[in-house]
């Protein structure tokens, strides 16, 4: 098929909502997926799959602040509470019902969290509205790209022991037809990538092996090409272990949302 | 008449000293915060049916899950007996439940053959701990006197299981010697009766009711010494897992005091309203010092643990080499209640040492090493929530001491000057939208 290149425009909320309209998702792009350099082509990858999907979102441009969770889970619960409530506030003031994420830990902050403070909106993990979309057959994923690929695929806390969401993710890999392949801690046994808890900003504590090692060495186990994610830190961790292991040129750290766009040839 | 009165008495020491022990422990609960409100009690016996009696966290290490699993049944079919035995003590009856017919032949049937595998598991558990070693048996906070402890709890129910087996046993010869009827089937006992057929009628008597005194005297005894053990797992875990937290394992509780606070920052005319009637209160301590700050829950925990170290086992950050170990934070609070607790209760609230949970027990090192992962509160057979603890504790050092890791007080600064951990501005937020160019195909 030929293909052409198209500017993306990515709609923001303010502009709608001048205009009368209101989306029917807002999309929360979070602090990673703004500014960390990695995480930037997850965020344009998974916009440009709601693009190709057609759907009506919007995201909240300059207007968004960072969700609160490092800062509660570091132990700073009022930093946390005045970012929640004034992030509630704005949601509110857009009307907003359904909030789609590609980052767990706003994933899990905005579903279990900030309801405590007033919040009452739905919150959908990027993995569950993709696995939504192909169930309802309006995403069909063609299937040559990865044909000689082994993917193994990395939980992330947030999503999987926090939230339960083990299914969705692993539905999209085995729809974009490679060969999937378990680590041996996979799931609830899921061991974390080392980031969470705030540890992505700061040095580790003592210790003898530094947890995103331990874990990419589960990955290189598998013998995959492709280590899967889900989320931020997750991202950046088995990143900087791929390198650490040298093995950055012949495997590859991806988010799902990066898959189906690949798979789709966005 | 004289046995009666004898087991009458035995009894009541051991109620009475038990009781003593609840009401030590019920001031101590006391000291504790509030945790969460307990409802949904549909919610919370279906767990408890899952979790306690179904054994499913347990099993998730199938092999010596399912080992741990016979124990808990057995127990459970075995404590009708107890019940009977304590029925008969007191009523000079014998086997009094036994006009339950084939019912009675089934729990019994299966309790005497229950004593044999319990018996043969508890060999096993001494063994692996005695002679294998096992990693998870291990760490900083496994001192000698824990490992005492184990094996005295294990003794213990090895014992009750040869006493049990041996009353079965005697049972049989005494019953067939003297002419009465068997009440009840008793697979395993009834082979051993055929080692021992050539005993005198008196032999077999005495050695029925050696057995029936050993084996009732041990569960007395083995009653009042749980609370004071590590094996006070065999009175808490149900409970513990009744009580769960039903929130979902990632959510943090929300410290409602703080709430009160923001929005007084961020609705600035409220500041200087004058308090309501009566609300003016104590200043609260935010987070967790010592031991007056945690909730009964965590102290629940406390109690409930029985030093498995499934949790530290899976920590990232133990498994990694750091100090942190979920399974000590949780000792580390039963420990400083043990000790900081009484003294409070005997001299009031305001009693100190001079030390604190915060410090003395649990090191800022240790906390800051954890990445809230959850896969300790996922492996814990019995649903103890350790981060619950550690975040609590993380809440002091940050909020009331102002003491975080410098890099940690860095992102609290970009958060609040730039809402976003790292140092860009917000501004700059829309720009990997800039230049954003996809394949669409061509019509």
């Amino acid at each position: 098929m030929e293909m052409t290149k198209v500017k993306v425009e990515v709609p923001v909320m303010a502009d709608l909502f001048a205009k009368g309209e209101k989306p029917d998702y807002l999309l929360w792009i979070g602090s990673a997926g703004a500014f960390d350099d990695r995480y930037k082509k997850v965020t344009q990858a998974f916009v440009k799959v709601l693009t190709h999907l057609g759907v009506n979102y919007a995201v909240l441009g300059t207007e968004e602040s960072s969700s609160g969770d490092v800062a509660r889970r570091a132990g700073n619960e009022m930093l946390f509470q005045m970012q929640a409530l004034m992030n509630i506030e704005l949601l509110q003031g857009y009307e907003v019902k359904k909030v789609i994420t590609c980052d767990p830990h706003v994933y899990n902050t905005f579903k279990n969290e900030y309801p405590d403070l007033g919040a009452d909106f739905e919150v959908i993990h990027h993995s569950q509205f993709l696995k939504e979309k192909m169930e309802g057959g309006v995403l069909r994923l063609s299937s040559d790209v990865f044909k000689e690929k082994r993917i193994t695929y990395h939980d992330p806390c947030y999503l999987g022991r926090a939230n339960g969401e083990y299914n969705a993710p692993r539905r999209i890999i085995e729809s974009i037809q490679a060969d999937f392949v378990e680590m041996k801690r996979n799931k609830s046994f899921a061991l974390c990538c080392g980031a969470g808890g705030g540890q992505m900003f700061k040095e580790a504590e003592k210790g003898n092996k530094e947890v995103f090692i331990e874990r990419t060495e589960d990955a290189l186990e598998t013998g995959a090409n492709i280590v899967a994610t889900a989320c931020p830190y997750c991202m950046v961790m088995i990143t900087d272990g791929l390198k650490y292991k040298n093995k950055n040129e012949e495997i590859k750290n991806y988010d799902l949302a990066e898959l189906v766009a690949m798979s789709l040839n966005l | 008449m004289i046995k009666q009165i004898l087991f009458a008495v035995a009894l009541a020491v051991t109620l009475v000293v038990f009781a003593w022990t609840i009401s030590r422990l019920a001031a101590l609960f006391k000291l504790t915060k509030p945790a969460f409100p307990v409802t949904d009690f549909g919610k919370r016996i279906a767990l408890t049916l899952k979790v306690a009696f179904g054994q499913t966290k347990i099993l998730r290490r199938p092999v010596v899950g399912m080992m741990h699993a016979l124990v808990w049944w057995g127990f459970l079919v075995i404590l009708v007996g107890s019940i009977e035995m304590v029925i008969d003590g007191l009523a000079g009856t014998e086997r009094v439940l036994g006009f339950l017919g084939i019912v009675y032949d089934v729990i019994f049937g299966s309790g005497d053959i229950f004593a044999l595998i319990i018996g043969v598991l508890i060999m096993a558990f001494l063994f692996r701990r005695i002679f294998m070693h096992i990693k998870r048996f291990n760490g900083v906070e496994m001192k000698h006197h824990s490992h005492v402890d184990a094996n005295i709890a294990l003794s213990l129910i090895f014992f009750l299981m040869v006493t049990l087996l041996g009353m079965n046993t005697f049972y049989i010869l005494d019953a067939k010697m003297a002419g009465h009827e068997l009440v009840g089937i008793y697979p395993v006992s009834q082979v051993f009766a055929g080692w021992f057929g050539g005993i005198s009628p008196q032999s077999a008597h005495l050695l029925h009711e050696i057995n029936w005194w050993g084996h009732i005297l041990g569960i007395f005894f083995f009653a009042n010494y749980l609370p004071y053990s590590k094996h006070f797992h065999v009175f808490m875990s149900v409970p513990n897992v009744f009580l769960s937290n039903l929130a979902p394992i990632g959510k943090m509780k929300t410290m409602e005091s703080i709430t009160k606070e923001v929005k007084l920052m961020m609705d600035p005319e409220a500041a200087f309203a004058e308090p309501a009637e009566g609300e003016e209160e104590a200043v609260e301590r935010f987070g967790v010092l010592d031991i007056e700050d945690i909730t009964w829950k965590n102290y629940l925990d406390s109690l409930a643990c029985t030093q498995c170290g499934r949790c530290t086992s899976v920590c990232p950050a133990n498994l990694t080499g750091k100090l942190l170990s979920p399974r000590k934070v949780v000792m580390n609070v039963r420990e400083r209640m043990g000790e900081k607790g009484p003294q409070m209760v005997k001299n009031g609230k305001e009693w100190s040492d001079g030390k604190a949970l915060l410090g003395d027990y649990i090191t800022a090192e240790e906390l800051w090493a954890c990445t809230t992962c959850n896969a300790c509160a996922q492996e814990c057979p019995i649903n103890i929530n350790q981060p619950a603890i550690i975040l609590d504790l993380r809440r002091y050092i940050v909020m009331e001491q102002s003491a975080a890791p410098g890099e940690l007080n860095q992102i609290f600064s970009n958060i609040e000057n730039n809402g976003a951990p790292w140092q860009f501005s917000q501004e700059d937020r829309m720009q990997w939208a800039d230049e954003l160019y996809m394949n669409q195909p061509v019509n």
